[in-house]
């Protein structure tokens, strides 16, 4: 008995002991990218902002029998002969995909920026400023407003970044390095098609400028992502040093108009004032409502609370107070008591699988946000799909534009309504994950999955109805959390499947399909 | 700051009864014995890395639990012993529910390695196997108020015990093994995003020790210290909330109180009291649990 009782023990440890705690992460071992379609006519699709694809010049490239370009080619001679095990995982990193890749980083700079500000000691509240992004508060905070924004410009840019390099690649016809010198091996599958500029410097260059305004503070990180995406096309001996150059500036060049628009798209003045804050209560109390009021403590003020007036990409200003949706059951009404008894029931009797559901769309402070989250839905599908880059930043392209303006159009009625979260109502009620700070009508998650889902299920028909699914899951993730009532939620979904089928109208007449 | 709870849990273990995982006191062959120990913790400041603060959505944090534990004496010098409790989390502001259930299941095996008397000195060397693995499928992700961490655990400490009359002092010093652990969400950000719903868990070493005065196993007096710290980590940043694989460290400083109930034999009450006095990623808290023991002795009393 004592001796069997020592062995079990002992045995028992060694085996915890032995097992490996690495982590295997689910974007880790993605295949290299290898298109069943080339897209070459990309060049003719419709852009987002770019009057035509030859808006910005792209000069000639120098000739492949110049001592130069002979001189290029060396590099990526050199640079395979010496190749580090670093090199390796990096290249095995890019090659599956440069437009998924960079949709990475920017999650991943989403959700370290995705932190509301500590107060300052007399309980107001400091604003993260542009000009000084690496002080405390740093700029910004991504917050799902924020970050639906980011998304899209960053994905449009590189969307019409690639249509402009589609154009170029086929005005200029430049053979790829593997081509014009059959020593050089290529070392991820490369698209059989012309070389010159580089689609994958392109999309990182767009994809660097436009992140540089969006997150001034990560300039250092970025240029380094940047120099590692493009030392693996060398490599891959996928592309030559020239042809990297060119794409980079395109890609640059084409992002300075969206930075352009970004920096007149009225977002910057979002916050609004003490005085819009005021009036927002006024109003609500004006029309014999219960007013928002921040549950946090020191109160906080609305988060953008007049980001409803942002220009996005698929509605205009009036198109969204066109689609407004009607006013929630007032705060007086039988109708209001009755959903909120609803939310006090959740809070009180979710069961353990709907806890599950809460925490996993949860997607609160500190995370990639709601859009974050489809974004990565999004592209562990598209991974299976065999895109081309143009198609993976198209349809990223349209999924982000989709949430943006999701995101205008619920924050349009948020602050058009100024209703108060079910929990300010009735203290009895507790949240099962964090309480955003804003208004409750409609709910952010069910607008941004009720476009995510519309717009994903006309790109991949296959999966619409998966989508809806977990759009819907989504949407009562919030209902269970006690966060929303029923009206925030289902009227969202309506609203989000609005805009998302302005996106599906764009994607049916953009030349893609 | 939820691992307050976990670890406030763990301590309970070691540090409320007799014959328990941190000291040297052994129940003699074929006794047992079995109790019950309440305890309360609360926190109205953290460390959220090294910066000390309060949190007006948090309020205090409260964390009540009960705790059901016994001891076997398999020989007089190997001791199989078993806890579980039950755990009720809360905070007094802001609008985060709390939560409630039943905790992990925690076992331990006690074996004496050496003993020996020189010039009126009593020393004993113990070796502690532990395991714990959770008992119910509540939420780990949902720090501070989750009742716990979910990983599953394996320990192993060592203890060096001396005794001069009634006066003695015990050290030990424990390395815990810690599973990774298996979270709702399906990715999160620590120093970077991670695509996974696996989270690492860094292990643990803490230290322990105590200086007291005790007339048997029964009736005891001590002063203790508690270091621990994990290895590895991150800090959480500016107003993030925690998480399960924050960088967790703790200075400790209680006292422990052991005594015979009069006229009831096998009887006694115990009571400590504990205070962090530094931490990291933490709440900065006070625990005080009271518990009763009883126990059935077969044979002899206990060996020491």
């Amino acid at each position: 008995m004592n001796r069997f009782i020592k062995i079990v023990g002992i045995a028992g440890l060694l085996a915890m002991a032995s097992c490996s705690k690495e982590i295997t992460q689910r974007n880790q071992n993605f295949a290299a990218l290898n298109p069943d379609k080339t897209d070459t006519s990309a060049g003719s699709w419709r852009p987002v902002l770019l009057s035509s694809v030859t808006e910005f010049g792209c000069d000639n490239p120098i000739a492949v029998t110049s001592p130069d370009y002979k001189l290029e080619l060396l590099e990526i001679k050199s640079r395979q002969a010496n190749m580090s095990d670093e090199d390796e995982a990096l290249l095995k990193y890019w090659s599956a995909g440069t437009v998924l890749r960079w949709n990475e980083i920017l999650r991943e700079l989403v959700a370290k920026y995705n932190l509301p500000p500590y107060q300052n000691p007399d309980g107001t509240y400091p604003i993260p400023s542009a000009a000084n992004p690496l002080v405390y508060p740093y700029f910004p905070f991504a917050n799902p407003p924020y970050a639906a924004r980011a998304y899209a410009y960053v994905s449009a840019a590189q969307y019409d970044a690639l249509l402009a390099a589609y154009h170029y690649k086929g005005f200029y016809r430049r053979s790829r390095p593997a081509v014009v010198d059959n020593t050089i091996k290529e070392l991820v599958p490369v698209v059989k098609d012309y070389a010159y500029p580089s689609e994958e410097a392109v999309v990182a260059g767009a994809a660097f400028a436009m992140m540089s305004l969006l997150f001034p503070g990560e300039q250092d990180y970025l240029q380094d992502k940047l120099n590692e995406c493009l030392n693996t096309r060398i490599l891959a001996g996928a592309n030559v040093r020239s042809e990297l150059d060119a794409g980079v500036s395109l890609g640059k060049a084409v992002a300075s108009k969206f930075i352009q628009r970004a920096r007149n798209d009225r977002a910057g003045k979002a916050i609004g004032t003490p005085a819009d804050w005021a009036k927002l209560e006024n109003s609500a109390i004006a029309r014999g409502e219960t007013p928002w009021i921040s549950q946090e403590s020191p109160k906080r003020p609305p988060m953008l609370p007049l980001f409803g007036k942002t220009l996005g990409f698929l509605m205009d200003t009036t198109e969204v107070i066109n689609n407004r949706p009607p006013a929630p059951p007032s705060t007086g009404s039988a109708e209001f008591a009755k959903e909120l008894d609803e939310v006090l029931w959740y809070s009180q009797n979710a069961t353990r699988d709907q806890m599950r559901i809460v925490h996993f769309w949860g997607d609160g402070a500190g995370t990639y946000t709601p859009p974050g989250h489809w974004n990565a839905i999004a592209c562990e599908d598209f991974v299976n799909m065999r895109f081309s880059e143009v198609r993976w930043a198209r349809n990223l392209a349209l999924l982000n534009m989709a949430m943006f303006d999701a995101a205008i159009c619920c924050w349009d009625a948020k602050y058009a309504y100024f209703n108060p979260r079910p929990s300010q109502v009735n203290n009895k009620i507790k949240t099962l994950t964090g309480l955003p700070n804003f208004p409750a009508y409609t709910s952010g998650h069910s607008t941004f999955s009720g476009a995510a889902a519309t717009i994903l299920g006309h790109v991949n028909p296959g999966r619409a109805a998966d989508y809806m699914s977990m759009a819907d899951e989504a949407s009562k993730s919030r209902l269970y959390g006690a966060l929303h009532y029923r009206s925030d939620i289902e009227v969202g979904m309506q609203m989000g499947k609005m805009v998302g089928s302005k996106a599906v109208d764009r994607a049916k007449t953009d030349g893609a399909e | 700051m939820r691992i307050i709870t976990a670890l406030t849990m763990f301590n309970m273990c070691f540090s409320l009864s007799a014959q328990t995982e941190s000291d040297a006191l052994f129940m003699a062959k074929k006794n047992l014995c079995g109790g019950f120990v309440y305890g309360n913790t609360t926190w109205d400041h953290y460390w959220e890395g090294t910066f000390y603060r309060d949190n007006a959505n948090i309020g205090t944090f409260k964390s009540n639990s009960v705790m059901a534990m016994t001891n076997y004496g398999i020989s007089n010098s190997l001791n199989l012993i078993a806890s579980a409790a039950w755990v009720d989390n809360r905070v007094t502001a802001g609008t985060l529910i709390g939560q409630k259930g039943i905790q992990d299941l925690n076992l331990f095996l006690k074996k004496e390695l050496w003993a020996k008397e020189i010039k009126g000195f009593n020393g004993s060397l113990v070796a502690v196997g532990g395991v714990s693995t959770p008992l119910s499928n509540y939420v780990a992700d949902y720090l501070p108020l989750s009742i716990g961490m979910r990983s599953k655990t394996a320990s192993l400490r060592l203890l060096g015990d001396v005794q001069k009359g009634h006066w003695y002092g015990t050290a030990s010093a424990m390395y815990t093994r810690r599973n990774n652990v298996t979270i709702d969400r399906n990715a999160y950000y620590t120093t970077e995003m991670v695509y996974s719903n696996e989270v690492f868990i860094p292990d643990m070493f803490s230290y322990n020790l105590r200086l007291g005065w005790r007339d048997g196993a029964e009736k005891y007096f001590e002063l203790l210290a508690d270091r621990m710290n994990t290895l590895g980590g991150f800090d959480m940043r500016k107003n993030d909330m925690p998480f399960l694989s924050n960088d967790m460290e703790s200075l400790r400083v209680g006292v422990n109180l052991k005594y015979p109930v009069p006229r009831v034999s096998g009887m006694s009450v115990m009571l400590t009291g504990m205070h962090t006095l530094t931490g990291r990623n933490m709440g900065k808290a006070k625990t005080l649990m009271a518990g009763v023991v009883y126990q059935v002795e077969f044979k002899n009393g206990a060996k020491k």
